[in-house]
């Protein structure tokens, strides 16, 4: 019964929550924290700290993480697939919609305009990870001494050798394992 | 677009995926834009399964809909390279991975929290990631470049400027550029 309660949840959760991950913690913590006492407010912060250092999206870490506090293993797997349900079904009508009509000028407008916003959102992306990468900030520092005291010379290494790799068409996998292997390696050697 | 020709799927395209998509799921740290890149990297620029221009738009209605980006971009980009079948396939890789760790996380919260080996694979591999990000973004920027100062370049660099330097809210960005290429785009060569 736990277990229906949390999927029902989970998925009104996914239905309403529009811009991604970070979007979704104040409708998770409305329905966990405040509406069913199913975790304290210091729980839920765990969560949201677990969930920005583990992998995978934000949303569905949140999501496992609740469901497993709450009613253990069937409780995570029933927040997960609740959470991803609505996103399942409106996107195959949108995708189906989208393969019949899409070659209307109008929809081929809009994706004209919106093609380059998503290149530009990546490029954001990407410059926020090099900062968080090199300096543990969201922000490049402005101050040159900030910058000098906070500069991770062991990451800014295994960003060169990855970016090399990456360039040389490299198996996208590996590169992201060999960079865990060598982050453990050049720490534990410093 | 045309109608959805998709090439026959056997047994091998299914297991490639699941794989992939699993281990990308797995190793990264970070949600939608984080993923996509590197789930780009391997659909187009390793298998060819798919091409930039429909990635791109796949990952801009996935953006636009409920839910989280990088699993309605799973779902999208599965859906267009095998149906159903295909969506279900990447969509399982990509929640299983978070639902399996977090499972056994949840059970060792402190040990995890606080072991340096955890937190040093955790920072290599982010290292990894922004490699793969700053890499697909400089190829998909070139790309753009080469058409040279158009429309769609202009609003390349509006937006970075209003989400990087303002903050911008991200569905404000997408209303207003799904508006500019209505009025302005209907009729541009789709490159």
């Amino acid at each position: 019964m736990l277990c229906l309660l949390l999927y029902w949840e989970f998925a009104k959760i996914g239905l309403f929550c529009v811009g991604g991950g970070y979007a979704s913690m104040p409708l998770i913590q409305a329905a966990v924290v405040d509406t069913y006492h199913w975790l304290t407010l210091s729980e839920f912060i765990d969560i949201f700290t677990i969930s920005q250092m583990t992998p995978g999206p934000i949303g569905i870490n949140a999501a496992t993480f609740a469901g497993m506090k709450v009613a253990g293993l069937p409780g995570s797997i029933s927040a997960t697939l609740g959470f991803a349900t609505p996103s399942f079904i409106l996107c195959i009508l949108v995708a189906r919609l989208f393969f019949r009509y899409g070659n209307i000028g109008a929809i081929q407008g809009i994706l004209n305009g919106l093609r380059p916003a998503v290149v530009a959102l990546i490029c954001a992306a990407g410059i926020s990870f090099v900062a968080l990468s090199l300096f543990n900030m969201e922000r490049f520092p402005r101050d040159l001494a900030v910058m000098r005291e906070a500069f991770d010379s062991k990451s800014a290494l295994i960003l060169a050798l990855a970016l090399a790799a990456a360039h040389k068409k490299t198996n996208v996998i590996h590169i992201l394992l060999a960079s865990g292997v060598l982050g453990v390696a050049l720490g534990m050697i410093g | 677009m045309e109608d959805m020709k998709r090439p026959e799927r056997g047994r091998h395209f299914y297991r490639a995926l699941f794989c992939s998509t699993f281990l990308i799921s797995a190793f990264t740290v970070g949600g939608g834009f984080v993923i996509i890149p590197l789930l780009k990297a391997k659909y187009v620029d390793e298998y060819g399964w798919l091409e930039d221009k429909e990635t791109l738009d796949l990952v801009a209605i996935a953006q636009s809909m409920p839910g989280i980006v990088a699993v309605n971009s799973a779902i999208l980009l599965g859906y267009r390279m095998a149906g159903i079948p295909g969506a279900l396939t990447a969509l399982s890789a990509t929640i299983l991975p978070p639902l399996i760790t977090l499972s056994i996380i949840a059970q060792a919260y402190e040990a995890f929290a606080t072991s340096p080996i955890v937190r040093l694979a955790l920072k290599g591999m982010q290292c990894g990631a922004t490699a793969l990000i700053v890499n697909v973004a400089v190829d998909l920027v070139q790309k753009q470049c080469k058409g040279g100062w158009t429309i769609p370049l202009f609003i390349l660099i509006a937006t970075f400027i209003a989400n990087f330097f303002f903050g911008v809210n991200l569905m404000i960005l997408i209303v207003v550029d799904a508006l500019a290429g209505f009025l302005f785009l209907q009729r541009a060569e789709t490159k």
